[in-house]
């Protein structure tokens, strides 16, 4: 039997794999979600911000990691169009700003924003993708006109009205980057943060989160959501229940299925272990 | 002069550069914006050169009928569809506004299609982990047990499991304590370990002493 329990058909893993993604989307049972200092504090900073602020969103992902990232995305954007924050929004990915506009669009939907829904360049701009991964922000930080001349739909960048007054990082009171890679969260602390004294929150996809420990303790990062986890955390927070929240369930039971067969192959492999030498 | 002049050019931004890091004052912060703009400039045409470099490889593919051509029928296909429609029928430069062709494409062809290969990572890896994550040896074990407090310390399950016990021994927080520190501990190891090569290995560059990028033999 064991023999068996060793070389499991991988079909079979598949199935039960995708009864554990699938299930829970269809079942309504709440779980508590612990809040981690890393995620609280980017709460705790985004708190400090007074109305008016102007918060940098860097959208450097693309849609692979938009289950991880897009929840965390909306949820921070809804704060702040919530607190009266100004939104600048860019991408060193190209998709990025899609991804952008997509979380928009869904907050246009929100029932809650029905009475006061984001408004272009009053509310927020999307100055578009550029290319040249860490170099963009170097050149942000020296110039945000010069590097970006012009916003995503082609306006020049100088007939903004949320673009007057603001020319470099030192203008800029928060930013948050969503990354899946490169370029992305260390991209920007050495040059944002490092170079040019910004004050950077990141959410990062679960793959990635642990690289960038580091500099959150370092202080380079002021705080850190890592994978669909750190998105339901700032769901919670900021107390607007999305995706994150709901996928939950979906990641626990993955989670327990793949340690469920970590364990059968191990027993499997001690009980079979002392055969094979005799 | 043709590894020369690269080399000079190498050394000299390569200088400027860590000049500027340390003196942000003219001339030498003109000097960085300048090269940063040009820098810019040289990734936009990259970007340029690799689209048209992925047609021309694909497409005399097909002529030439190697080696799983019909894939590249596939690529050539699909660089068609996303690049015609958002050149030509998307509004010009409001191409990414929702409702546009580009943006239709974007949200039910390229969305679904990228996020089906990412999300095929979670079966793989279970299969994976099934397979290999055998307790062999003592550092296998705890890699193992690591990878089961983390696990199960992601997801609310985990402090479902465990609420019973004290504050602090709870596996969320046992896992923000692996996260917190081995695992800080030994990023911060090869961070530091990559942050030295990258350093030995562009003062090589900019001092003219590492010239294998400049193609040839050193």
């Amino acid at each position: 039997m064991f023999e068996k329990l060793l070389s499991i058909d991988r079909r079979i893993i598949f199935i039960f794999v995708a009864v554990a993604l699938i299930l829970p989307l269809f079942l309504n049972i709440s779980q508590y979600i612990a809040i981690s200092p890393e995620v609280s504090k980017i709460y705790d900073g985004l708190e400090e911000l007074k109305p008016g602020s102007k918060v940098l969103f860097a959208f450097d992902y693309d849609p692979p990691s938009a289950p991880e990232l897009q929840p965390m995305a909306e949820a921070v954007l809804k704060y702040c169009f919530k607190n009266k924050l100004k939104v600048y929004i860019i991408g060193l990915w190209p998709q990025g700003p899609m991804q952008a506009n997509l979380a928009i669009e869904v907050i246009r939907d929100d029932p809650q924003f029905a009475d006061t829904p984001p408004v272009y360049d009053q509310n927020y701009v999307n100055l578009g993708f550029m290319s040249g991964n860490e170099l963009v922000i170097q050149g942000m930080g020296s110039s945000f006109q010069s590097t970006f001349p012009r916003d995503y739909q082609g306006t020049p960048t100088a007939d903004l009205e949320m673009m007057n007054g603001v020319n470099n990082f030192s203008n800029i009171d928060y930013i948050f980057n969503l990354s899946a890679g490169y370029p992305g969260t260390v991209e920007w602390v050495l040059f944002a943060v490092d170079r040019f004294h910004a004050t950077l929150g990141a959410g990062n996809t679960a793959v990635q989160a642990p690289q960038i420990y580091p500099y959150f303790h370092a202080g380079q990062l002021q705080g850190l959501a890592g994978g669909l986890k750190g998105a339901a955390e700032l769901e919670k927070l900021v107390g607007f229940y999305g995706k994150g929240t709901k996928f939950m369930l979906s990641q626990s039971f993955a989670h327990l299925t793949v340690i469920f067969f970590i364990i059968i192959g191990n027993i499997a492999y001690f009980a079979t272990r002392g055969k094979k030498k005799q | 002069m043709r590894r020369e002049i690269p080399m000079i050019l190498t050394g000299f931004v390569g200088f400027v550069y860590i000049i500027q890091f340390f003196v942000p004052h003219a001339p030498f912060d003109i000097m960085e914006g300048l090269l940063t703009d040009w820098m810019l400039i040289i990734f936009a045409f990259a970007i340029w050169l690799g689209a048209l470099n992925l047609l021309k490889v694909s497409l005399d593919k097909i002529y030439r009928k190697g080696k799983d051509w019909q894939y590249s029928i596939v690529t050539v296909f699909g660089f068609l569809l996303i690049a015609i429609p958002g050149f030509f029928f998307s509004g010009g430069r409001r191409f990414q506004d929702p409702g546009t062709a580009f943006d239709y494409i974007y949200q039910n062809v390229y969305t679904p299609l990228s996020a089906t290969m990412f999300a095929m990572l979670a079966f793989f890896v279970a299969s994976a982990s099934y397979r290999a994550f055998r307790a062999r040896t003592k550092e296998a074990t705890m890699l193992l047990l690591a990878a089961f407090v983390v696990m199960l310390g992601r997801v609310p399950v985990g402090d479902m499991i465990t609420q019973w016990l004290p504050e602090g021994y709870r596996l969320s927080q046992v896992a923000d304590w692996i996260m917190n520190y081995p695992n800080m501990a030994g990023q911060r190891a090869i961070m530091i370990g990559i942050g030295l090569g990258i350093v030995s290995t562009s003062l090589r560059l900019i001092l003219g002493i590492e010239r294998s990028h400049l193609g040839g033999e050193e």
